[in-house]
Protein backbone atom coordinates (compact mmCIF):
# COMPACT_ATOMS: atom_id res chain seq x y z
CA UNK A 1 0.00 0.00 0.00
CA UNK A 2 1.28 3.50 -1.30
CA UNK A 3 2.17 6.11 1.48
CA UNK A 4 -0.54 8.05 -0.21
CA UNK A 5 -3.36 5.20 0.56
CA UNK A 6 -2.41 4.97 4.00
CA UNK A 7 -4.97 4.14 6.43
CA UNK A 8 -6.48 6.94 8.86
CA UNK A 9 -8.68 5.04 11.35
CA UNK A 10 -11.50 7.63 11.79
CA UNK A 11 -14.72 6.88 13.33
CA UNK A 12 -16.17 7.08 10.01
CA UNK A 13 -15.74 3.61 7.96
CA UNK A 14 -17.02 5.88 5.42
CA UNK A 15 -16.37 9.44 4.54
CA UNK A 16 -17.33 11.12 1.36
CA UNK A 17 -15.88 14.79 0.84
CA UNK A 18 -16.21 16.46 -2.29
CA UNK A 19 -17.68 13.87 -4.55
CA UNK A 20 -19.01 15.05 -8.37
CA UNK A 21 -19.65 13.00 -10.85
CA UNK A 22 -21.33 13.58 -14.47
CA UNK A 23 -23.08 10.91 -16.29
CA UNK A 24 -24.23 11.23 -19.69
CA UNK A 25 -23.72 15.14 -19.24
CA UNK A 26 -26.18 15.25 -16.02
CA UNK A 27 -24.97 15.83 -12.36
CA UNK A 28 -25.19 12.84 -10.21
CA UNK A 29 -23.38 14.53 -7.21
CA UNK A 30 -22.23 18.04 -6.68
CA UNK A 31 -19.50 17.99 -4.19
CA UNK A 32 -21.75 15.73 -1.86
CA UNK A 33 -20.09 15.25 1.69
CA UNK A 34 -21.33 12.34 3.95
CA UNK A 35 -20.13 10.12 6.33
CA UNK A 36 -20.68 6.59 7.26
CA UNK A 37 -20.09 5.90 11.64
CA UNK A 38 -18.68 2.45 12.21
CA UNK A 39 -21.13 -0.24 14.02
CA UNK A 40 -24.00 1.73 12.40
CA UNK A 41 -26.52 1.42 10.23
CA UNK A 42 -27.15 4.17 7.52
CA UNK A 43 -29.81 4.06 5.12
CA UNK A 44 -29.44 6.24 1.63
CA UNK A 45 -32.64 7.56 0.63
CA UNK A 46 -33.58 9.66 -2.61
CA UNK A 47 -35.96 9.99 -5.51
CA UNK A 48 -35.45 7.50 -8.64
CA UNK A 49 -32.43 8.38 -10.69
CA UNK A 50 -30.76 10.30 -7.83
CA UNK A 51 -27.33 8.31 -7.98
CA UNK A 52 -28.23 5.86 -4.66
CA UNK A 53 -26.70 3.06 -6.38
CA UNK A 54 -23.73 5.37 -8.24
CA UNK A 55 -22.96 6.35 -4.72
CA UNK A 56 -22.56 2.52 -3.64
CA UNK A 57 -20.58 1.90 -7.05
CA UNK A 58 -18.24 4.95 -5.83
CA UNK A 59 -17.83 3.48 -2.61
CA UNK A 60 -16.66 0.25 -3.93
CA UNK A 61 -14.53 1.65 -6.55
CA UNK A 62 -16.91 -0.10 -9.27
CA UNK A 63 -16.82 3.56 -10.79
CA UNK A 64 -14.40 6.51 -10.76
CA UNK A 65 -15.64 9.72 -9.88
CA UNK A 66 -14.73 13.22 -11.26
CA UNK A 67 -13.39 14.60 -8.23
CA UNK A 68 -13.58 13.77 -4.67
CA UNK A 69 -12.59 11.82 -2.36
CA UNK A 70 -14.02 8.66 -0.69
CA UNK A 71 -12.34 6.74 2.26
CA UNK A 72 -13.51 3.42 2.95
CA UNK A 73 -11.93 2.08 6.52
CA UNK A 74 -8.85 5.25 5.90
CA UNK A 75 -8.38 4.00 2.05
CA UNK A 76 -9.02 6.42 -0.62
CA UNK A 77 -10.57 4.52 -3.09
CA UNK A 78 -10.81 6.30 -6.30
CA UNK A 79 -6.89 6.06 -5.90
CA UNK A 80 -6.32 2.66 -5.17
CA UNK A 81 -4.53 0.15 -7.92
CA UNK A 82 -6.06 -2.78 -8.56
CA UNK A 83 -4.75 -5.12 -6.09
CA UNK A 84 -5.27 -2.93 -3.14
CA UNK A 85 -8.91 -2.39 -4.56
CA UNK A 86 -9.23 -6.47 -4.31
CA UNK A 87 -8.02 -6.40 -0.89
CA UNK A 88 -10.49 -3.87 0.23
CA UNK A 89 -13.00 -5.35 -1.56
CA UNK A 90 -12.76 -8.78 0.23
CA UNK A 91 -13.94 -6.87 3.32
CA UNK A 92 -17.05 -5.72 2.08
CA UNK A 93 -20.47 -7.98 1.02
CA UNK A 94 -22.64 -6.02 -1.80
CA UNK A 95 -25.91 -7.03 -1.89
CA UNK A 96 -27.31 -6.11 -5.93
CA UNK A 97 -30.40 -4.72 -6.47
CA UNK A 98 -31.09 -7.48 -8.98
CA UNK A 99 -29.61 -10.24 -7.14
CA UNK A 100 -26.07 -10.89 -9.51
CA UNK A 101 -26.43 -14.66 -8.83
CA UNK A 102 -23.92 -17.08 -10.82
CA UNK A 103 -26.14 -18.86 -13.00
CA UNK A 104 -24.28 -22.10 -13.63
CA UNK A 105 -24.14 -22.35 -9.94
CA UNK A 106 -26.58 -24.04 -7.21
CA UNK A 107 -27.59 -21.80 -4.45
CA UNK A 108 -25.15 -23.99 -2.08
CA UNK A 109 -22.35 -23.14 -4.97
CA UNK A 110 -23.07 -19.55 -4.93
CA UNK A 111 -22.72 -18.76 -1.26
CA UNK A 112 -19.80 -20.94 -0.80
CA UNK A 113 -18.12 -18.81 -4.33
CA UNK A 114 -16.17 -16.70 -2.71
CA UNK A 115 -15.01 -18.79 0.84
CA UNK A 116 -13.40 -21.07 -2.36
CA UNK A 117 -12.05 -18.32 -4.16
CA UNK A 118 -9.80 -16.71 -0.72
CA UNK A 119 -9.68 -19.21 1.57
CA UNK A 120 -8.62 -22.70 1.91
CA UNK A 121 -10.97 -24.50 4.16
CA UNK A 122 -11.71 -27.83 4.48
CA UNK A 123 -15.03 -28.78 2.67
CA UNK A 124 -16.81 -29.68 6.46
CA UNK A 125 -16.44 -26.53 7.64
CA UNK A 126 -16.82 -24.57 4.45
CA UNK A 127 -20.15 -27.06 4.29
CA UNK A 128 -20.76 -25.48 7.84
CA UNK A 129 -20.53 -21.96 7.25
CA UNK A 130 -22.78 -21.97 3.88
CA UNK A 131 -25.57 -23.34 5.79
CA UNK A 132 -25.56 -21.52 8.63
CA UNK A 133 -26.06 -17.93 6.46
CA UNK A 134 -28.61 -20.10 4.28
CA UNK A 135 -30.88 -20.94 7.31
CA UNK A 136 -30.12 -17.06 8.68
CA UNK A 137 -31.63 -16.43 5.06
CA UNK A 138 -34.17 -19.10 5.51
CA UNK A 139 -33.33 -21.24 2.48
CA UNK A 140 -31.26 -23.90 4.02
CA UNK A 141 -33.48 -25.87 2.13
CA UNK A 142 -32.91 -24.54 -1.04
CA UNK A 143 -29.32 -25.10 -1.21
CA UNK A 144 -29.29 -27.58 -3.98
CA UNK A 145 -31.57 -25.70 -6.50
CA UNK A 146 -30.24 -23.40 -8.99
CA UNK A 147 -31.13 -19.57 -9.30
CA UNK A 148 -33.44 -20.25 -12.30
CA UNK A 149 -35.93 -22.52 -9.61
CA UNK A 150 -35.68 -19.21 -7.04
CA UNK A 151 -38.27 -16.69 -6.87
CA UNK A 152 -37.20 -12.89 -7.05
CA UNK A 153 -37.13 -12.69 -2.88
CA UNK A 154 -35.38 -15.99 -2.41
CA UNK A 155 -32.77 -15.15 -5.04
CA UNK A 156 -32.30 -11.65 -3.20
CA UNK A 157 -31.70 -13.77 0.27
CA UNK A 158 -29.52 -16.01 -1.51
CA UNK A 159 -27.90 -12.93 -2.57
CA UNK A 160 -27.25 -11.56 0.87
CA UNK A 161 -26.27 -15.34 2.40
CA UNK A 162 -23.36 -14.62 -0.11
CA UNK A 163 -22.62 -11.34 0.64
CA UNK A 164 -22.94 -11.99 4.53
CA UNK A 165 -20.78 -15.38 4.00
CA UNK A 166 -17.22 -14.21 4.84
CA UNK A 167 -18.50 -11.35 7.78
CA UNK A 168 -17.37 -8.39 6.16
CA UNK A 169 -16.45 -5.39 8.13
CA UNK A 170 -19.16 -3.34 5.88
CA UNK A 171 -22.14 -4.65 3.50
CA UNK A 172 -24.02 -2.32 0.67
CA UNK A 173 -27.22 -3.34 0.57
CA UNK A 174 -28.93 -1.86 -2.52
CA UNK A 175 -32.38 -2.50 -2.23
CA UNK A 176 -32.69 -5.20 -0.62
CA UNK A 177 -36.33 -5.67 0.37
CA UNK A 178 -37.87 -5.12 -3.19
CA UNK A 179 -39.86 -8.57 -3.64
CA UNK A 180 -39.28 -10.12 -0.38
CA UNK A 181 -43.15 -10.45 1.37
CA UNK A 182 -43.71 -9.38 4.57
CA UNK A 183 -42.47 -12.38 6.88
CA UNK A 184 -39.03 -12.14 4.63
CA UNK A 185 -39.03 -8.68 4.88
CA UNK A 186 -39.44 -8.85 8.91
CA UNK A 187 -36.29 -11.61 8.66
CA UNK A 188 -34.40 -9.58 6.67
CA UNK A 189 -34.47 -6.47 8.61
CA UNK A 190 -34.08 -8.34 12.10
CA UNK A 191 -30.97 -10.33 10.20
CA UNK A 192 -29.38 -7.12 9.17
CA UNK A 193 -30.11 -5.32 12.39
CA UNK A 194 -28.14 -8.61 14.38
CA UNK A 195 -25.23 -8.51 12.27
CA UNK A 196 -24.99 -5.00 13.22
CA UNK A 197 -25.57 -5.53 16.71
CA UNK A 198 -23.78 -8.81 17.62
CA UNK A 199 -20.33 -8.85 14.71
CA UNK A 200 -20.60 -4.36 14.92
CA UNK A 201 -20.73 -4.45 10.99
CA UNK A 202 -21.02 -1.12 9.37
CA UNK A 203 -24.01 -1.19 6.56
CA UNK A 204 -25.05 1.41 4.30
CA UNK A 205 -29.15 0.54 2.99
CA UNK A 206 -30.00 1.94 -0.20
CA UNK A 207 -34.18 1.78 0.44
CA UNK A 208 -37.44 3.49 -0.65
CA UNK A 209 -39.17 1.70 1.89
CA UNK A 210 -38.84 4.35 4.71
CA UNK A 211 -41.32 2.08 6.99
CA UNK A 212 -38.62 -0.83 7.09
CA UNK A 213 -35.46 1.74 6.98
CA UNK A 214 -37.45 3.34 9.85
CA UNK A 215 -36.81 0.27 11.67
CA UNK A 216 -33.21 -0.80 10.97
CA UNK A 217 -31.37 2.44 10.33
CA UNK A 218 -29.56 4.63 12.75
CA UNK A 219 -29.03 7.28 10.44
CA UNK A 220 -30.72 8.29 7.08
CA UNK A 221 -29.51 10.66 4.64
CA UNK A 222 -31.65 11.98 1.67
CA UNK A 223 -29.82 12.67 -1.18
CA UNK A 224 -31.60 15.21 -4.30
CA UNK A 225 -30.11 17.12 -6.54
CA UNK A 226 -26.78 15.81 -6.37
CA UNK A 227 -25.86 17.02 -2.49
CA UNK A 228 -27.78 16.03 0.73
CA UNK A 229 -31.17 17.19 0.98
CA UNK A 230 -31.45 16.46 4.93
CA UNK A 231 -30.02 13.92 7.01
CA UNK A 232 -30.78 12.63 10.60
CA UNK A 233 -32.32 9.67 12.56
CA UNK A 234 -35.54 8.11 11.07
CA UNK A 235 -37.70 9.60 13.77
CA UNK A 236 -36.00 13.11 13.37
CA UNK A 237 -37.01 12.97 9.03
CA UNK A 238 -40.21 11.44 9.53
CA UNK A 239 -41.08 15.02 11.26
CA UNK A 240 -40.92 16.63 7.87
CA UNK A 241 -39.58 19.49 8.86
CA UNK A 242 -38.32 20.53 5.56
CA UNK A 243 -39.60 20.81 1.91
CA UNK A 244 -37.46 17.81 0.88
CA UNK A 245 -38.48 15.37 3.80
CA UNK A 246 -42.19 16.22 3.59
CA UNK A 247 -42.29 15.60 -0.28
CA UNK A 248 -40.28 12.83 -0.07
CA UNK A 249 -41.60 10.95 2.66
CA UNK A 250 -45.24 12.08 1.91
CA UNK A 251 -45.19 11.08 -1.76
CA UNK A 252 -46.19 14.45 -2.59
CA UNK A 253 -45.95 15.24 -6.44
CA UNK A 254 -45.66 19.00 -5.37
CA UNK A 255 -42.16 19.99 -4.24
CA UNK A 256 -38.83 20.39 -4.43
CA UNK A 257 -38.20 17.36 -6.65
CA UNK A 258 -39.99 16.93 -9.57
CA UNK A 259 -42.61 14.19 -10.66
CA UNK A 260 -42.23 14.68 -14.20
CA UNK A 261 -39.14 14.63 -16.52
CA UNK A 262 -38.06 17.85 -18.29
CA UNK A 263 -39.94 18.47 -21.55
CA UNK A 264 -41.06 20.77 -23.56
CA UNK A 265 -44.51 22.66 -23.22
CA UNK A 266 -47.35 19.85 -22.71
CA UNK A 267 -50.32 21.67 -24.76
CA UNK A 268 -47.53 22.30 -27.34
CA UNK A 269 -46.83 18.81 -26.72
CA UNK A 270 -50.87 17.78 -27.77
CA UNK A 271 -51.03 20.14 -30.49
CA UNK A 272 -52.65 22.98 -28.65
CA UNK A 273 -51.93 26.87 -28.40
CA UNK A 274 -48.68 26.76 -25.86
CA UNK A 275 -49.81 27.26 -22.11
CA UNK A 276 -46.15 28.73 -21.15
CA UNK A 277 -45.61 25.96 -18.97
CA UNK A 278 -42.22 23.30 -19.43
CA UNK A 279 -41.37 21.09 -16.99
CA UNK A 280 -38.31 21.67 -15.83
CA UNK A 281 -35.59 19.92 -13.37
CA UNK A 282 -34.84 21.80 -10.18
CA UNK B 1 -29.02 24.12 -30.34
CA UNK B 2 -27.03 20.70 -31.13
CA UNK B 3 -23.97 20.80 -30.87
CA UNK B 4 -21.56 20.19 -34.06
CA UNK B 5 -20.13 16.85 -33.07
CA UNK B 6 -18.10 14.49 -35.64
CA UNK B 7 -19.63 12.19 -37.76
CA UNK B 8 -18.55 8.97 -36.60
CA UNK B 9 -16.36 6.85 -39.50
CA UNK B 10 -16.77 3.23 -40.16
CA UNK B 11 -13.20 2.53 -40.77
CA UNK B 12 -12.19 4.27 -37.85
CA UNK B 13 -15.04 2.55 -35.67
CA UNK B 14 -13.84 -0.72 -36.92
CA UNK B 15 -10.15 -0.15 -36.41
CA UNK B 16 -10.91 1.22 -32.69
CA UNK B 17 -12.53 -2.88 -32.25
CA UNK B 18 -9.34 -3.89 -34.11
CA UNK B 19 -6.71 -1.93 -31.72
CA UNK B 20 -9.52 -2.59 -28.26
CA UNK B 21 -8.98 -6.08 -29.30
CA UNK B 22 -5.60 -6.48 -29.40
CA UNK B 23 -5.05 -4.92 -25.81
CA UNK B 24 -7.44 -7.41 -24.92
CA UNK B 25 -5.65 -9.97 -25.51
CA UNK B 26 -2.67 -8.29 -23.83
CA UNK B 27 -4.98 -8.57 -20.85
CA UNK B 28 -6.09 -12.14 -21.64
CA UNK B 29 -2.05 -13.06 -22.11
CA UNK B 30 -1.13 -11.22 -18.59
CA UNK B 31 -4.27 -12.47 -16.48
CA UNK B 32 -3.17 -16.29 -17.68
CA UNK B 33 -1.03 -16.72 -14.13
CA UNK B 34 -3.62 -15.17 -12.28
CA UNK B 35 -6.50 -17.98 -14.46
CA UNK B 36 -3.86 -21.20 -13.81
CA UNK B 37 -5.59 -20.81 -10.10
CA UNK B 38 -9.16 -21.50 -11.73
CA UNK B 39 -7.88 -24.59 -13.63
CA UNK B 40 -10.63 -26.72 -12.86
CA UNK B 41 -12.63 -23.66 -14.90
CA UNK B 42 -10.67 -23.70 -17.64
CA UNK B 43 -10.84 -27.67 -18.21
CA UNK B 44 -14.75 -27.35 -17.67
CA UNK B 45 -14.44 -25.17 -20.73
CA UNK B 46 -12.61 -27.27 -22.66
CA UNK B 47 -15.41 -29.81 -22.12
CA UNK B 48 -17.89 -26.91 -23.03
CA UNK B 49 -16.38 -25.48 -25.91
CA UNK B 50 -14.79 -28.76 -26.99
CA UNK B 51 -16.97 -32.13 -26.57
CA UNK B 52 -20.14 -30.05 -26.53
CA UNK B 53 -19.23 -29.31 -30.56
CA UNK B 54 -17.81 -32.86 -31.23
CA UNK B 55 -21.92 -33.93 -32.59
CA UNK B 56 -21.79 -30.91 -35.30
CA UNK B 57 -17.74 -31.48 -36.24
CA UNK B 58 -18.68 -35.43 -36.63
CA UNK B 59 -21.37 -34.99 -38.66
CA UNK B 60 -19.62 -32.70 -40.82
CA UNK B 61 -16.37 -34.12 -40.54
CA UNK B 62 -18.09 -37.02 -42.41
CA UNK B 63 -19.83 -35.42 -45.10
CA UNK B 64 -17.28 -33.43 -46.27
CA UNK B 65 -14.91 -36.33 -46.38
CA UNK B 66 -17.67 -38.30 -48.52
CA UNK B 67 -18.24 -35.63 -50.54
CA UNK B 68 -14.52 -34.96 -51.05
CA UNK B 69 -14.03 -38.66 -51.80
CA UNK B 70 -16.34 -38.66 -54.23
CA UNK B 71 -15.29 -34.96 -56.36
CA UNK B 72 -11.43 -36.40 -56.23
CA UNK B 73 -12.33 -40.07 -57.43
CA UNK B 74 -14.09 -38.26 -60.33
CA UNK B 75 -11.87 -35.77 -61.56
CA UNK B 76 -8.53 -37.95 -60.92
CA UNK B 77 -10.31 -41.07 -62.58
CA UNK B 78 -10.50 -38.90 -65.83
CA UNK B 79 -6.44 -38.86 -65.39
CA UNK B 80 -6.03 -42.27 -64.70
CA UNK B 81 -4.67 -41.46 -61.04
CA UNK B 82 -8.02 -42.41 -58.81
CA UNK B 83 -5.32 -44.57 -56.74
CA UNK B 84 -4.12 -40.62 -55.44
CA UNK B 85 -7.84 -40.14 -54.31
CA UNK B 86 -7.30 -40.94 -50.53
CA UNK B 87 -4.08 -39.01 -50.87
CA UNK B 88 -5.43 -35.90 -52.06
CA UNK B 89 -7.91 -36.00 -49.89
CA UNK B 90 -5.57 -36.44 -46.92
CA UNK B 91 -3.33 -33.31 -48.09
CA UNK B 92 -6.55 -31.03 -48.84
CA UNK B 93 -7.79 -32.33 -44.76
CA UNK B 94 -5.13 -32.07 -43.30
CA UNK B 95 -3.10 -28.62 -44.43
CA UNK B 96 -6.73 -26.74 -45.20
CA UNK B 97 -9.63 -27.78 -44.95
CA UNK B 98 -9.47 -29.76 -42.00
CA UNK B 99 -8.62 -26.60 -39.59
CA UNK B 100 -10.76 -23.57 -41.46
CA UNK B 101 -13.88 -25.92 -42.09
CA UNK B 102 -13.75 -26.78 -38.08
CA UNK B 103 -13.15 -23.28 -37.12
CA UNK B 104 -15.70 -22.17 -39.05
CA UNK B 105 -17.97 -24.70 -37.53
CA UNK B 106 -16.11 -23.62 -34.18
CA UNK B 107 -17.35 -20.13 -34.51
CA UNK B 108 -20.66 -20.85 -35.12
CA UNK B 109 -21.46 -23.70 -31.86
CA UNK B 110 -18.79 -22.72 -29.39
CA UNK B 111 -18.03 -18.93 -30.41
CA UNK B 112 -21.49 -17.88 -30.39
CA UNK B 113 -22.59 -19.84 -27.14
CA UNK B 114 -19.13 -18.12 -25.21
CA UNK B 115 -20.05 -14.29 -26.57
CA UNK B 116 -23.78 -14.90 -25.20
CA UNK B 117 -22.84 -16.71 -22.29
CA UNK B 118 -20.34 -13.82 -21.29
CA UNK B 119 -22.82 -11.20 -22.48
CA UNK B 120 -25.44 -12.46 -20.38
CA UNK B 121 -23.52 -12.27 -17.21
CA UNK B 122 -22.31 -9.06 -18.09
CA UNK B 123 -26.21 -8.05 -18.36
CA UNK B 124 -27.42 -9.73 -15.10
CA UNK B 125 -24.04 -7.89 -13.22
CA UNK B 126 -22.62 -11.45 -12.67
CA UNK B 127 -19.17 -9.89 -13.83
CA UNK B 128 -19.76 -7.05 -11.55
CA UNK B 129 -20.66 -9.31 -8.43
CA UNK B 130 -17.49 -11.46 -9.38
CA UNK B 131 -15.61 -7.79 -9.08
CA UNK B 132 -17.18 -7.16 -5.86
CA UNK B 133 -16.21 -10.56 -4.18
CA UNK B 134 -12.20 -9.61 -5.17
CA UNK B 135 -12.59 -12.32 -8.29
CA UNK B 136 -10.81 -10.65 -11.06
CA UNK B 137 -13.27 -11.74 -13.93
CA UNK B 138 -11.16 -11.54 -16.52
CA UNK B 139 -8.91 -14.31 -14.79
CA UNK B 140 -11.83 -16.28 -14.18
CA UNK B 141 -14.56 -16.09 -16.98
CA UNK B 142 -12.18 -14.77 -19.77
CA UNK B 143 -8.90 -16.80 -19.70
CA UNK B 144 -10.13 -19.67 -19.29
CA UNK B 145 -12.47 -19.61 -22.68
CA UNK B 146 -9.89 -18.28 -24.76
CA UNK B 147 -7.55 -20.77 -23.10
CA UNK B 148 -9.95 -23.75 -23.88
CA UNK B 149 -10.17 -22.53 -27.31
CA UNK B 150 -6.59 -23.09 -27.96
CA UNK B 151 -6.86 -26.24 -26.43
CA UNK B 152 -9.93 -27.62 -28.02
CA UNK B 153 -9.78 -26.41 -31.61
CA UNK B 154 -6.73 -28.77 -32.45
CA UNK B 155 -8.74 -31.80 -30.98
CA UNK B 156 -11.51 -31.23 -32.66
CA UNK B 157 -9.83 -30.77 -36.08
CA UNK B 158 -8.25 -34.41 -35.45
CA UNK B 159 -11.62 -35.19 -34.92
CA UNK B 160 -13.35 -34.18 -37.90
CA UNK B 161 -10.02 -35.08 -40.40
CA UNK B 162 -10.58 -38.88 -38.73
CA UNK B 163 -13.98 -38.76 -39.93
CA UNK B 164 -13.40 -37.22 -43.02
CA UNK B 165 -11.13 -39.77 -44.30
CA UNK B 166 -13.05 -42.09 -42.57
CA UNK B 167 -15.91 -40.71 -45.01
CA UNK B 168 -13.78 -40.21 -48.08
CA UNK B 169 -12.94 -43.82 -47.87
CA UNK B 170 -16.16 -45.49 -47.54
CA UNK B 171 -17.33 -43.21 -50.70
CA UNK B 172 -14.12 -44.60 -52.15
CA UNK B 173 -13.47 -47.83 -51.35
CA UNK B 174 -16.89 -49.42 -50.18
CA UNK B 175 -18.69 -47.44 -52.93
CA UNK B 176 -16.66 -46.85 -55.49
CA UNK B 177 -14.35 -49.74 -55.20
CA UNK B 178 -10.90 -48.67 -54.71
CA UNK B 179 -8.60 -50.76 -53.38
CA UNK B 180 -8.43 -50.86 -49.85
CA UNK B 181 -4.57 -51.19 -49.23
CA UNK B 182 -3.93 -48.54 -52.39
CA UNK B 183 -6.43 -46.20 -50.23
CA UNK B 184 -4.56 -46.41 -47.27
CA UNK B 185 -0.51 -47.14 -48.61
CA UNK B 186 -0.93 -43.84 -50.89
CA UNK B 187 -1.77 -41.97 -48.04
CA UNK B 188 0.71 -42.89 -45.85
CA UNK B 189 3.36 -42.86 -48.11
CA UNK B 190 2.84 -39.27 -49.63
CA UNK B 191 1.62 -37.44 -46.30
CA UNK B 192 4.24 -35.98 -44.57
CA UNK B 193 3.89 -35.89 -40.64
CA UNK B 194 5.52 -32.59 -40.17
CA UNK B 195 4.81 -30.33 -42.97
CA UNK B 196 1.07 -31.61 -43.26
CA UNK B 197 -0.48 -32.71 -39.83
CA UNK B 198 1.51 -30.75 -37.82
CA UNK B 199 1.17 -27.09 -39.71
CA UNK B 200 -2.33 -28.06 -40.00
CA UNK B 201 -2.08 -28.32 -36.23
CA UNK B 202 -0.30 -25.11 -35.69
CA UNK B 203 -2.96 -23.56 -37.97
CA UNK B 204 -5.96 -25.18 -35.93
CA UNK B 205 -4.32 -23.63 -32.77
CA UNK B 206 -4.01 -20.07 -34.10
CA UNK B 207 -7.89 -20.39 -35.35
CA UNK B 208 -8.46 -21.39 -31.97
CA UNK B 209 -7.06 -18.81 -30.47
CA UNK B 210 -8.38 -16.06 -32.96
CA UNK B 211 -11.85 -17.28 -32.61
CA UNK B 212 -12.05 -17.94 -28.88
CA UNK B 213 -10.46 -14.34 -28.77
CA UNK B 214 -13.04 -12.79 -30.73
CA UNK B 215 -16.33 -14.37 -29.12
CA UNK B 216 -14.62 -13.30 -25.26
CA UNK B 217 -13.85 -9.82 -26.71
CA UNK B 218 -17.44 -9.24 -27.78
CA UNK B 219 -19.11 -10.71 -25.32
CA UNK B 220 -17.10 -9.02 -22.71
CA UNK B 221 -17.83 -5.51 -24.31
CA UNK B 222 -21.07 -5.91 -25.15
CA UNK B 223 -23.69 -3.91 -24.34
CA UNK B 224 -25.69 -4.50 -21.38
CA UNK B 225 -28.34 -5.39 -23.15
CA UNK B 226 -30.71 -7.75 -24.99
CA UNK B 227 -30.15 -5.96 -28.22
CA UNK B 228 -26.46 -5.64 -27.64
CA UNK B 229 -26.04 -9.46 -26.89
CA UNK B 230 -27.39 -10.26 -30.10
CA UNK B 231 -25.62 -7.82 -32.52
CA UNK B 232 -22.82 -9.15 -30.56
CA UNK B 233 -22.95 -12.85 -31.07
CA UNK B 234 -23.84 -11.94 -34.79
CA UNK B 235 -20.44 -10.02 -34.79
CA UNK B 236 -18.86 -12.97 -33.20
CA UNK B 237 -19.58 -14.91 -36.30
CA UNK B 238 -18.66 -12.55 -39.04
CA UNK B 239 -15.79 -11.57 -37.95
CA UNK B 240 -14.01 -14.81 -36.75
CA UNK B 241 -15.44 -16.23 -40.22
CA UNK B 242 -13.27 -12.81 -41.78
CA UNK B 243 -10.14 -13.61 -39.49
CA UNK B 244 -9.60 -16.68 -39.91
CA UNK B 245 -10.27 -16.90 -43.75
CA UNK B 246 -7.54 -13.86 -43.60
CA UNK B 247 -5.40 -15.85 -41.15
CA UNK B 248 -5.36 -18.98 -43.13
CA UNK B 249 -4.18 -17.05 -46.22
CA UNK B 250 -1.14 -15.18 -44.31
CA UNK B 251 -0.11 -18.77 -42.31
CA UNK B 252 -0.20 -20.86 -45.77
CA UNK B 253 1.86 -18.72 -47.67
CA UNK B 254 4.46 -18.44 -44.34
CA UNK B 255 4.23 -22.15 -43.74
CA UNK B 256 4.35 -23.83 -47.48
Amino acid sequence: MSAANAPERTDALVQVRGLSTELNGKTIFDRLDLDVPRGKITAIMGPSGTGKTTLLRHITGQLMPDAGEIRVDGHNVPTLARGELFDLREKIGYLFQNSALLTDFTVFENVAFPLRQHLKLPEEILRNIVLTKLQAVGLRGAAELMPSELSGGMARRVALARAIVRDPMLILYDEPFVGLDPIALNQILKLIRTLNDTLGITSILVAHEFAAVGRAADHVYLIAGGKVAAQGTPAELARGESDWTRQFFGGEADGPVPFQYPARDYAADLGFPPSGRTERAR
Amino acid sequence: MSATRPRPSRIGDALAQVGACGLFLFQLIGAIPKSLRHIKETIRQVWFVGAMSLVIIMTCGLFVGMVLGLQLYDVLSRFGSAAMSGTVVALALYRELGPVVTALLFAGRAGTSITAEIGLMRATDQLAAMEMMAVDPLAYVATPRFLAGIVAMPLLVCVFNALAILGAHVVCVTWLGLDNGTFWSNMTTNVDVWTDVVNGVWKSAAFGAVVALIAVFQGYTTPPTSEGVAYATTRTVVFSSIAVLALDFVMTAFLT
